[in-house]
Parts: C-alpha cells; structure tokens; sequence
C-alpha cells in the first residue's frame, strides 16, 4: 500500500507579483484518500492546475507514475489525462445543452457504422450510476439537471475513463448529506480498486470522515502531512491558519416577539404550500435536502420567481412582492447561493457594487455623489474587513470570501432589516467563515432578522434559533432550538418523520 | 501586488491610442503633409460626426451585451423625414422635434421586441433594419428630396468660429454621454446589466428599464445623426446611412468596448471613431479604390473583436489563478 505514485518534489510556481507556490513538495501513495487543505489563496488550486498540466510550473518536478517532468518538458493537459488523472472542478466542465450519456461520453462517443449509438451510451452511462447508487436518467440534457446532479455527472464522467488518480475540489460543497453519504461511497469503492483520491474540501469533518492522511498548505507553502488519527480538528485548523481559532459559533441573542415576516400558503411550480414566521431579531435557518425548495422558496418570497399563490405579510401588513425591487421596497435583501452569477457584477469596481441597490439614494440631480459613495463605502469596508487594496478594484480580483462580504456590504447599504442569506459561507475559508457568523449575529443584535439557507449541518444548528424544514417543496416541520439535533433535522428532511411531525 | 510597469496591460489599455498616432503618422508620411493640413484635420472631423454620434448611443447598446444595427435606417428615414417636412413648409424646430421623437419612438420599439417578446437584440435590430430602410422609401418613394432653403443646414454646414458645427455637436453628445455613463445612477445600471443581468435584477433594479433607455438614446441619436447627414449634402435620399451600423460598431470595438457587455469607457469610443476617420480619410487621399476600402475596413472590425477576444480570454485566465 506504501506504494508513490504521484510526488511533487519542490514545486516553486510564480506569477506575476506573486509566489504561488513556494518549493512544495507532497507524496501521494496508490489507493489512499488524501486530503489538501488550506485557506482559500494557500495554493491549493495551482498545485492542481499544475497536476492537470494547465500550468508548468516554474520550478521543481513532478513524478507522476513513475514518469517524471521537469519546469521544462511539457506537460500537458492531454498528457495528463491519458494517464489516467481527472480532475473535477468545483466549475463544471459539462456541455448544458447535451445529454448526461453524451457529455459523459464527450469526445470519445461509441458509435456504431460511423452514427452515435445512444443506446450503449445510454446504457453504459446506467451501470455506472447504478454502481454509485443514482437515480439519473442518461438522456436527461445536463441544462435541466441541479448543480447537485452536474456535479454527479462529472463524477461519473471521470469513472468512465480509466482513472488512476482522482482530484475533487470541494465535491460536496453543492451535495445534501443524503448525496454526500454515496459520494463517500462511491470514493471508497475507488480505493480499493486502488485509485488514489486527491482531495481538497473546506469541510474538516468530511476530511476526517473520509480521508486516510491530510497534507496541509498555507500561503503556497507545504506546512505538514499527518495521518488521519494522529491529528485534532483543532490542530488542522491551526496549521491551516497559523493561529489558534474557536470553531464556536457566536452566542444565540435570543430573538424578539413582534413577527417580522409571515408567509403564508406560498407556491410556485416547485413549492406547495409554504408557510413560516420570521421573528424580529432571530436567524431561522431553512433545512432540508438539495431540491426540496429551499432556494425555491427565498426566491418567491424575494420576487424573483413568479408567485402562483400566496399570502407575505411584512410588519403586518400584507403586501404583494412581483419583483425583487417590490421586495427591497419592502427592506427585504437577498444574498444568494450563486455569487458571481447572481450577487455581483464582477467586472465592476467593488465601490459601485456596494452601492448598486442605492444609487438612486445616492444621486443628487441625477448625478451619482462620489463623495458619499466613498464614504459609504469605506465605512462597509472596515466595518466587514474586506480586503481590497482599494474600493475602485475589480470585483474579480477579490477572493471568494471578501467577494462575499461585498454582496453583505451590498445589502446592509439598503439598510434592509429582513435579510436572506442563502448559503453564506459556500466556498469560503475557516478564517472568514467565523466573521461571516459574527457579522450575522451583530446584525440580529442590531434589530435585524435573518432567513438562512444552509447546507452544511452544524452550521445550520449553530446559527439557528429556530429551523424551519422543508422537504419536497412543502414545510415538514420546525424545530426550536432546544430540541435541534442533526438525527432530527435529517429525519423530517428525508421525510421520514411522518406528515404533520412539526413540533414547535 | 502587480508591479508598475506591465507592457502588456499597457498596449491593453492605450494601444488603439498607439494604433491612431501610427496611421495617422503613416498617412502624413505617405501624403507628403498632406495628411495633418489644418484643413484635412477638421475634414476629418467633419466627417466622422455622424458615425461619433451614433457610436455614443451604440457604446451603451454593447455595455448592456447588446447591438443595435437598425442605426443607420433610422438615420436614413431620419434624414428623409426632415427633408419631406421642410419641403411642406413646416417649421424648423417643429420637424426637429419630430424626426427626434420618432427616432426615440423607433428606438424604444427595438427595446419592446428585445423586453416583451424575448426576441435576441441581434435578431430584433437586423429585422427593424431592413423594415425601417423599406419606410425611408416609402416617404420618398424612391426619389431624392430636396430644393428646400432652412436653418437646418447650418448643423451641416456651419461654422462657429473656425469649427465646423456638426464637430460642436458631436463633441456636446459625447459630453453628455460620458458624464449620463459615469456619473448618473443609469449610467451605471448600464454597466451591470452588460456585466450581470441576474445579479442586476436581483438588486431590485429594473432591467427592461434600462433596455429601453439605452435603445431609445440609440434611435435618438441615430435621427439627430441623420438630420446631420441631410444638413451637409442638402439632399434627402432614402439609401442615406445604409451601411453605418459597420462603421459604428467597428469604432466602438475598436475603443475598447466589449463586444459581450459590461465593459468599456466612452471616452475611448472617441480614438476608435477617430480611426475610423483616419482610415477612410487616409484611404481616399492615398486614392484606394473604395471596394478595397471596404475589404480594410471589414477586417478592422475582425481586428478589433479578435483583440477584444484575447484580452478576454487572458482576463479569464488570470482569474482561474
């Protein structure tokens, strides 16, 4: 088992003005389940680009299958791939507009007298979900399918080939626990074929679920590798971040008795029947499985989906929301899941999009005030700790974590007082993930109330103060903060808790 | 992070700038002075107005990921229109506000087939292109209009001072065009809706909205651009600014705006309409054929949108670090 199969031996990578990786060097055994983990910027993804053969490397080698490539041979992507290395990133590589057989197939299509045979396509696409325990129909076009599932397609698309070594970049981030349960499975059937995983997740709990030795990275330097059970939760997330940091969540303040929000009997064409409350100063998190309506639901509420049926009541009155801008009218903000295609416009500077939903505000005459955007903007800037070396950057150039503090700075500049946040912390560093939850909780404090989506189990128990369930479109239950339990949340997800279980 | 100098961000940002003093310079080489005369400098000036003020309404077109290629038969009907009118006797700043507001109206009615039927501004803008052109002979029926005496000329033929005024009213729209795009609230949403529509819509802002200002602006500006073309050659005829859609989108691209939305600056649309200029200019002193010209000038749009391209694609690179 001791068996290199893939080492990198003191990889420098530079860019320009930066020094990406600083004389990294990783061995990687056959069959085993390793994790890279290190905040977002500590190197990880060019070490990957490097793998792929996207990058050369500036110095060091890489041996690879006992072959080995110099700063000089090229290596390239092609190369990289028919030896038998797959990498799926978090952004897919998958053509919307075709079907999940003939992306998985793309490229390499089975044909049959110089015509594409569907069926075998087809079928060969089953089997290999049926090894994985998915549910996917082969001809369904990948357009139509969730990001859950495209990510699944991705997977499968890698078993097709003959892998040898294997790289996931936050696989999970977009799956349901449900999802990530046979992911996990399918990764160890790789195992012990002897396929060697690398893989790369900001979820530490799967790390040690999953993953046999972890190597740490931070600031383009390779800090450590530890096996699994020689090492602390605790102690990984000092070396990531070179410090010791809490992973509690800040204390709950207790939430208000004037209801905020009401909704009542919502629907669209994905949700049925919707109905909360929302109290003045509480975080109610939003649980359930990928699909169950989630998103679905905020975007009703917000406007952004067309409304089939419904009652919203804010601050008592009852209120019609058609557009997102009835909602900001009505001082309701959305941060959504998806950042860069929904929250941002990332090709402008950073200053404009913190003030984009207040540029009206902000005019007088009908000129935009630079003054006072500048002063709004400073302040947000200090106040969330974004890190920008000034507010005219390109919103691009951020990282995920400040991009997602803009979007914050974006709607705290509405003053809006009921703000919802669909999964705040996706794809964001350990480090940052604590100010987002502080920053959420000081908001509570300060009178505002807070819907939130999450995904991930612990933060959605940590944060909440109350959890509203949902399942297949309709609410299954709410829990209430003394009885939150990660067996209960997941028993009225499933829907296996029984119709009417809700407890209060 | 980046160091000061960077070569390649450089030639990115002010190479067209590089690229007009270059054919400007060949140009005076090959024509002997010619070239930079005073009189050759405001000629060229002169003749790219129309083409400069249709590029200001085009620019926020293409920010918003749009295109409008209607421009030049909106011009056309706009030129026709005002001859017919004056040719009636009616009076001129009455005919005017007319051509002007039917060119908005026309502009907004792209904008509603865009906003309500969904139909791609490409598609829509090509259809009302053709539409438009069959109207501008429909008033003339055919025939050239002209033999009337007004005021109008003057904004093809006037000077004040020493500069000529359709020069004056390109440089006053670019004025105001700069300071709507940079400086005012839709200004602004014209960037976003260009850079994300989703997350612009999401923001409470109304897109539609902002489609049909920047193509009303553009069949705005079109009609003010005919009315130019007819005040300078003193004749309406229907088949006036066929064509100019080219010119104008190639001086757009060629200043640097983003043929996929969201990006570009106004005042650089100036030096891609200055090229324009220089180019047909140089081409007719140097006595090019003008079939040959227009060979050069459907490769200067390729140019600009493969430049356009690249520089994209190393933006896209230099993000997935």
């Amino acid at each position: 088992m001791d068996e290199s199969i893939l080492s990198f031996n003191n990889i420098t990578m530079l860019f320009p003005g930066v020094r990406a990786l600083d004389n990294v060097s990783m061995q990687f055994r056959k069959g085993e389940i390793h994790a890279i983990v290190g905040e977002n910027g500590a190197g990880k993804s060019t070490l990957i680009k490097i793998l792929a053969g996207a990058y050369q490397p500036t110095e060091g080698t890489i041996e690879v299958l006992g072959q080995t490539y110099s700063a000089h041979s090229h290596y390239t992507p092609h190369e990289s791939l028919a030896m038998g290395i797959s990498v799926i990133y978090q952004e897919f590589n998958l053509i919307p507009y075709l079907t999940v057989a003939e992306n998985i197939f793309y490229g390499r299509e089975m044909t049959r007298g110089g015509f594409i045979d569907r069926k075998q396509m087809a079928g060969e696409t089953q089997r290999l979900c049926r090894e994985m325990g998915i549910e996917l129909d082969p001809r369904t076009r990948v357009k139509d399918l969730s990001i859950a599932y495209q990510q699944i397609v991705e997977i499968v698309k890698s078993l097709s080939r003959d892998v040898k070594i294997v790289v996931m970049d936050e696989p999970t981030a977009p799956l349901t626990n449900k999802e990530i349960e046979s992911l996990f499975g399918i990764v160890r059937k790789m195992k012990a074929r002897g396929v060697t995983v690398l893989y790369i997740s900001h979820r530490l709990e799967e790390v040690f679920e999953i993953c046999d030795r972890v190597s740490v990275m931070r600031d383009g330097k390779y800090i450590t590798t530890k096996n699994m059970n020689e090492v602390s939760i605790k102690e990984l997330i000092g070396f990531m971040i070179g410090r010791e940091l809490s992973q509690d969540y800040p204390q709950a303040a207790g939430r208000g008795s004037e209801v905020v929000l009401a909704v009542k009997g919502l629907a669209t064409d994905k949700i049925k029947d919707v109905s909360f409350e929302l109290y003045k100063g509480e975080i109610l998190g939003l649980g359930g499985l990928v699909g169950s309506g989630r998103s679905e639901t905020v975007r009703a509420l917000f406007g952004a989906d067309r409304l089939k049926s419904g009652e919203i009541t804010v601050l008592g009155n009852k209120r019609r929301i058609s557009s997102p801008a009835d909602a900001i009218k009505y001082n309701i903000g959305l941060l959504p899941e998806d950042r860069k295609r929904q929250g941002l416009v990332v090709g402008m500077q950073v200053k404009d999009n913190i003030t984009y939903g207040i540029l009206r505000v902000l005019s007088k005459f009908g000129l935009v005030s630079a003054a006072a955007q500048k002063r709004i903007c400073l302040e947000l800037k200090d106040s969330l700790k974004i890190k920008t070396p000034k507010i005219t950057q390109i919103t691009r150039n951020l990282s995920g974590g400040n991009q997602q503090k803009v979007v914050l700075a974006k709607w705290l500049a509405t003053k809006c007082d009921i703000l919802i946040f669909d999964e705040p912390t996706r794809g964001i560093d350990v480090g940052t993930k604590q100010e987002i939850y502080s920053l959420m909780r000081d908001l509570t404090k300060r009178g505002k109330s807070i819907i939130m989506i999450s995904s991930e189990m612990p933060e959605l128990i940590g944060m909440s103060d109350r959890i509203v369930v949902m399942h297949e479109g309709r609410v299954n239950g709410v829990i209430a903060r003394e009885n939150f339990s990660q067996e209960k949340i997941l028993e009225i997800a499933s829907g296996t808790n029984g119709k009417g279980g809700a407890t209060r | 992070m980046k160091k000061g100098f960077n070569f390649r961000d450089i030639l990115a940002t002010y190479g067209i700038l590089i690229v007009l003093i270059a054919l400007s310079v060949v140009f005076a080489a090959m024509t002997s002075g010619q070239f930079f005369a005073i009189e050759n400098v405001f000629n060229i000036l002169k003749q790219v107005a129309v083409v400069g003020i249709m590029s200001v309404g085009m620019t926020m077109v293409l920010l918003t990921a749009g295109i409008d290629l209607s421009i030049g038969s909106i011009a056309g009907v706009g030129c026709v229109l005002t001859a017919a009118l004056l040719l009636k006797g009616v009076n001129v700043w009455l005919v005017v506000l007319a051509v002007l507001a039917i060119s908005t109206a026309t502009g907004m009615l792209n904008a509603f087939f865009i906003n309500e039927l969904q139909i791609p501004p490409l598609i829509t803008t090509l259809a009302m292109m053709t539409s438009i052109r069959g109207v501008a002979y429909l008033i003339t029926g055919g025939m050239p209009i002209f033999g009337f005496k007004s005021d109008i000329l003057v904004l093809g033929q006037g000077y004040v001072g020493f500069i000529p005024v359709p020069v004056i009213v390109m440089v006053i729209v670019f004025i105001i065009g700069i300071i709507f795009v940079q400086n005012t609230r839709y200004g602004r949403y014209i960037y976003g809706v260009g850079g994300n529509e989703e997350a612009t819509r999401l923001s409470g802002i109304s897109v539609k909205k902002i489609k049909y200002i920047v193509y009303s602006i553009s069949g705005l500006l079109s009609g003010l651009a005919g009315m130019v073309m007819l005040a300078r050659i003193n004749s309406g005829t229907p088949k006036m600014g066929q064509g100019y859609e080219m010119d104008v989108i190639t001086a757009v691209v060629l200043g640097g705006v983003s043929i996929s939305g969201g990006e570009g600056r106004l005042g650089f649309v100036i030096v891609g309409v200055l090229i324009m200029g220089v180019l047909t200019n140089g081409l007719i002193l140097l006595n090019v054929q003008e079939y040959v010209q227009w060979v050069i000038k459907g490769l200067a749009l390729i140019a600009a949108v493969g430049f356009d391209r690249f520089t994209q694609q190393r933006k896209v690179k230099a993000v997935a670090v």
